[in-house]
């Protein structure tokens, strides 16, 4: 099969639907809305689920139904959107069943923007909903890498009966790029021991619900969780290493902002500045230890993101004040020019850098001319 | 606890699709009562084995205990959106809703009305008991003006909390309702109509004729703190004529349908 021209957000419908997508459930919201409108027919024309849902928090419920059925589901959304789908995440996460989310995210907080952003890191990675748990969360720099994933995610989220979030910033889900779509798989219902598609005569009957009155019970469904997600943070880390074998610094960077990195470096490299990129793939389970290892031997760390510096605390708690951090961030929709990085490369290896400081805060001053 | 009885002497059985679990409503509470029918229901109509329920939140949250059926229990106010996302993968499968009156007319107003806009092929039991019962018996959308609960405790005022919502009614307007009635649970001869009711609205799902939904105006002797036979005096004294009961939508595909 030969690569063709995909733009983002259909790449994410068209490989989910190759996946075995058999429902999904959405709201217009930009800049996701391209998804929602590919599968409207698509699905259709394959005889599968879809249903444009009155509001965000019909479409998690109508996933979280689905999801309960035993089937193959997804919905999509941008930051506002997802805000409200915390409730359902929240419950399909007690309820211990797959589903996949896909937050193509936009500048924020608020109504903000729909300029790319990657503000709902922290909303991803280590929340959202309430109680105790933890999704997988994975984050493409290219259409390539979202379809990758996108098929990626359906396995996770059934191997652990969890929840997979897929975060991309709104440029990924809106560019087109030259990338290979998998083969149709046809759809086939996994016959789960846990799904509740009704006993028609051939088992005991199935409930599946997310509240355990008796703490007891409770804190047994909390350690079962998190016994997952221990295995989850053994198995599934995945990120991608670029000129990190003699590089005596990294900057580490997911999604665009890594991508744009990615760029910076070449250039330094160009320079003759040894620099190295560590891109993470699985933003949850976080790749601490490729850091804790990498604290041992390069002299500093430069974290670029498209936020004030959510990543930026699992990094300062995998280096764990060995080595110093620094962070260069643009917000709010902005999107930095590989020049912005490249300078900052430039700084950070030329000059000697305090482990004491708050790397934050000295960025902030660093951002002067912006404010 | 199973109570054996000489099968020639046997009147009255508990339904195939109900387990054996004592009841947690409180005394003269008509849960159980509509519990009743939507099994016998089911029992009769053949379905029980492929039914799924939906609780929600609310005191039926754990309706589950009671039918011996698969069944997922529901975000607050969100059964409907669930029932869709299930009976749209199952679409063979019987997916039925019981939702109270803060679950369904409060917070879940937008999930009823679009599933019902939708005409998703599956039903509605509504109960209305005029407030919440499971927490303590505060105001509900339904609140009859002037009634005392725990959050309008001089009486609803409807100058500053509004007026009670008539869901049924509502509902009959929206063009994917197949069927949509007002039946009460306060004495034998309401009780069979009830029955009745609940029967077409599975009928009318199992012939792909809409959304469908049965309110059933029901009591709470604990919160309104009352007997329970006062309390089904209060139902036939003042909500009958709030609430009136009645068909507000049979479609004519329904009509049809002889039980």
């Amino acid at each position: 099969m030969a690569r063709e021209l995909w733009k983002g957000n259909e790449a994410i419908a068209e490989a989910a639907v190759r996946a075995g997508l058999e429902a999904y459930f959405g709201y217009p919201i930009t800049p996701q809305t391209e998804i929602l409108e590919y599968l409207s027919h698509r699905m259709p024309e394959l005889g599968r689920a879809f249903v444009q849902a009155e509001s965000e928090l019909g479409a998690i419920n109508m996933v979280y139904g689905a999801a309960c059925a035993g089937v193959r589901v997804m919905s999509t959304s941008s930051s506002p959107g997802v805000s409200l789908m915390m409730e359902g995440l929240s419950y399909i996460a007690g309820t211990e069943v797959p589903a996949v989310l896909v937050n193509v995210m936009r500048g924020g907080p608020g109504l903000g923007n729909i300029a790319p952003s990657q503000g709902d890191y922290n909303q991803a990675v280590h929340g959202g909903g309430h109680g105790d748990y933890n999704p997988i969360v994975l984050a493409p720099a290219s259409v390539q890498e979202t379809i990758d994933l996108t098929v990626l995610s359906f396995d996770l989220a059934e191997k652990y009966r969890t929840i997979c979030m897929i975060i991309l910033d709104g440029s990924i889900g809106q560019m087109m790029e030259p990338a290979l779509m998998p083969e149709m798989k046809s759809i086939q219902r996994a016959n789960w021991d846990w799904a509740t598609d009704a006993k028609m005569g051939r088992r005991e009957r199935r409930i599946l619900t997310s509240i355990y009155l008796d703490p007891v019970q409770e804190e047994k469904l909390n350690l079962r969780l998190l016994s997952r997600w221990m295995a989850i943070q053994r198995e599934e880390v995945r990120y991608k290493e670029y000129f990190l074998d003699d590089a005596e610094f990294v900057i580490i960077g997911f999604g665009t902002a890594g991508r744009v990195a990615l760029s910076a470096v070449r250039q330094a490299r160009q320079k003759g500045i040894k620099v190295g990129l560590l891109r993470p793939i699985t933003v949850s389970p976080f790749p601490t230890r490729i850091i804790e290892q990498l604290a041992g031997r390069v002299n500093g760390f430069l974290v670029t993101e498209m936020n004030s510096g959510q990543m930026l605390e699992d990094v300062r708690l995998a280096v764990k004040g060995r080595v110093p951090i620094e962070f260069y961030g643009r917000l709010g929709g902005m999107v930095p020019f590989p020049e912005e990085i490249l300078s900052e490369i430039e700084r950070v290896t030329s000059s000697k850098l305090n482990i004491d400081s708050n790397p934050r805060e000295e960025w902030y001053e660093r951002m002067a001319g912006v404010r | 606890m199973l109570i054996t009885t000489a099968p020639n002497n046997l009147v009255y059985e508990r339904p195939t699709g109900f387990t054996d679990t004592p009841t947690h409503y409180c005394p003269g509470c008509t849960h159980g009562v509509s519990h009743r029918l939507v099994a016998e229901v089911l029992e009769e109509m053949g379905v029980t084995d492929k039914t799924i329920g939906v609780a929600p939140v609310g005191c039926a949250v754990f309706a589950y205990n009671y039918f011996d059926i698969d069944f997922v229990e529901a975000p607050h106010g969100r059964a409907p959106a669930m029932a869709t996302g299930i009976k749209r993968v199952l679409p063979d499968r019987i997916v039925f809703t019981y939702q109270g009156d803060g679950d369904l007319a409060s917070i879940g107003m937008g999930e009823i009305v679009h599933a019902a806009a939708r005409g998703e092929n599956l039903t509605v039991i509504f109960i209305n008991n005029a407030n919440y019962g499971m927490t303590g018996g505060q105001m509900a959308p339904t609140t009859l003006p002037g009634m005392k609960t725990t959050s309008s405790p001089l009486g609803r005022d409807v100058e500053t909390q509004g007026f009670p919502i008539r869901m049924a009614e509502m509902l009959s307007t929206l063009d994917g309702v197949g069927y949509c009635v007002r039946r009460s649970l306060h004495d034998p001869k309401n009780i069979r109509l009830s029955k009745k009711a609940i029967r077409m609205a599975f009928e009318t799902q199992v012939r792909g004729l809409g959304f469908s939904m049965v309110e059933l105006l029901s009591t709470c002797p604990t919160n309104w703190g009352m007997t329970p036979v006062e309390s089904l005096k209060f139902v036939e004294q003042h909500m009958v004529p709030f609430y009136p009961l009645g068909d507000y939508k049979v479609a004519a595909g329904v009509a049809q349908i002889k039980v």
